[in-house]
């Protein structure tokens, strides 16, 4: 119990509590983990509109005149290569090339970028980027001074464009624009960890609320309260890692199937570029595949993956999937059976059929 | 949701009905199946289908989570709720009835008397709270 008196707050956390969220601790917040329940809002984010607190995130400034410079050398995606107001997906490594956490760099400006981290992870993030960070930069955690939420699902643009003069249409995926939404001035960003289009809002502390609240009227119009629950099915059918889980220190990209964020010719060094070269060389002893059961069941983290009656390696994650209505999971898996198409999956007292896959397991239908 | 005022209950929120034949029919209360969210699977671990009172039996996993289920008595397995099998969410719509999970032959009837009684649950839930 104590641990949940030690809980931190989000601004919003009694906004949620006033609408009926069920909240639970989640990286040291207190979080809602689901309003009308994880299924019901998981369908509401694939056919209609979603919307969801993600304040826990880290969200930290990086400015000064050599901060390109320096973010680039801490990650292994090339940063000199962003232009103002475009985004990109990367890992920060440790000299072992595992993987320390997993961000979303925005810039801003040629002296300012925005990094999105993830919550659980922020103080070791903060310690080792100020222990790497070199030349005229500073660090700026406005992590629990700001709001950040997420619009998504193929209604998103509808909904949010009622709140804004701006035209949505405008900020293509993984671009964002900082512009006026009820009055507020937000970032708002065409990104998001469901799968589905939608958008994530970088908020004042003193706006959000107003923009949370002018949101929160339009459910009639299909936009579902959602919490972290579905949050976690929805980026698992979409294929998306959740560090802590599929990938951590003791990971590298290469296995994650992360290789395509490591740009091994970018101009700047980078931590872990060495590690992961020799990696690259001698070729990854295990792949990180997808799974889906067979049997009756479900899949979790932690259970054993086997080939042919033997244990090839373990879930990561693991849920019911609402779109696919069976079990699917993520799971690292020695080389040599790593492309095999027949697995077992032990379930406590039994092993249960599934089949090897690539993942993700949804994509959006292509807009007509 | 009313809690039956004539079923028992354990600690491990799972109700019994007693069907005067020496049987019970056991489920998981209304708070337990709220606490769990949508159920996804419901299963039983064994064939033999013989337990102390206490047992881990089965499983119900929700989308989320997964909990055990306890034997809220003594005595043999003698029928599972095969609804479920295709419709495990009987158990979030109709806990108390639909949703039933197992019929337990008991073996020592007595122990239905350690369970507590509907107003004891409420109180026990209260507390809990």
């Amino acid at each position: 119990m104590s641990d949940e008196k030690n809980l931190k707050s989000v601004p919003l956390e009694k906004r949620h509590v006033e609408l009926g969220a069920r909240m639970v601790p989640f990286a040291g917040y207190s979080m809602p983990v689901q309003y009308e329940g994880i299924k019901t809002e998981h369908e509401a984010v694939r056919t209609s509109a979603g919307l969801f607190d993600v304040s826990h995130m880290g969200r930290v400034y990086v400015t000064g005149k050599d901060a390109i410079a320096a973010v680039d050398r801490l990650v292994t995606n090339d940063v000199s290569k962003l232009v103002d107001g475009r985004a990109h997906y990367t890992v920060m490594c440790n000299d072992a090339g595992g993987i320390i956490d997993d961000l979303v760099i925005y810039r801003l400006t040629a002296d300012r970028l925005l990094l999105c981290l993830n919550a659980a992870n922020r103080d070791a993030d903060l310690a080792h980027i100020e222990e790497h960070l070199s030349g005229d930069v500073e660090l700026d955690d406005q992590s629990d001074q700001t709001l950040q939420l997420a619009i998504q699902g193929p209604k998103a643009q509808q909904i949010l464009q009622q709140l804004t003069d701006y035209d949505l249409g405008e900020i293509k995926f993984f671009r964002c624009k900082q512009i006026e939404v009820a009055g507020v001035t937000a970032l708002v960003a065409r990104t998001g960890y469901t799968g589905e289009d939608g958008f994530e809002l970088y908020l004042p502390g003193d706006g959000g609320e107003k923009i949370f609240d002018a949101l929160v009227t339009r459910q009639d119009e299909g936009l579902a309260m959602c919490g972290l629950g579905c949050r976690d099915t929805l980026r698992l059918e979409a294929g998306l890692l959740l560090h802590g889980q599929d990938i951590d220190q003791s990971t590298n990209p290469l296995e994650a199937g992360l290789g395509w964020l490591v740009k091994f010719d970018k101009e700047s060094d980078f931590i872990g570029r060495q590690a992961l070269e020799k990696v690259r060389e001698q070729g990854v002893k295990r792949e990180l595949r997808g799974l889906i059961l067979e049997g009756r069941g479900v899949l979790r983290p932690g259970y054993p993956i086997e080939v042919d009656g033997t244990e090839v390696g373990q879930l990561t994650s693991g849920s019911y999937s609402p779109t696919l209505e069976a079990s699917i999971g993520l799971g690292y898996i020695d080389k040599d059976a790593a492309r095999a198409s027949d697995a077992e999956v032990r379930i406590r007292r039994r092993t249960v059929a599934a089949k090897i896959v690539d993942f993700p397991f949804y994509r959006r239908p292509k807009k007509s | 949701m009313d809690i039956p005022e004539n079923y028992r209950f354990s600690d491990d929120h799972e109700w019994t009905d007693d069907q005067g034949d020496g049987t019970v029919v056991v489920g998981i209360s209304h708070h337990a199946q709220d606490a769990l969210g949508d159920i996804v699977f419901v299963e039983l671990h064994g064939e033999e289908g013989v337990l102390e009172q206490g047992d881990d039996f089965g499983v119900v996993e929700s989308v989320k989570t997964v909990s055990d289920l306890f034997a809220p008595v003594s005595g043999e397995v003698v029928a599972f709720n095969e609804a479920l099998e295709d419709e495990p969410e009987l158990v979030n719509e109709d806990p108390y009835d639909r949703g039933w999970i197992v019929k337990i032959k008991m073996s020592d009837p007595s122990q239905l008397e350690e369970l507590m009684d509907a107003e004891e649950y409420e109180a026990f839930l209260t507390e809990g709270a």
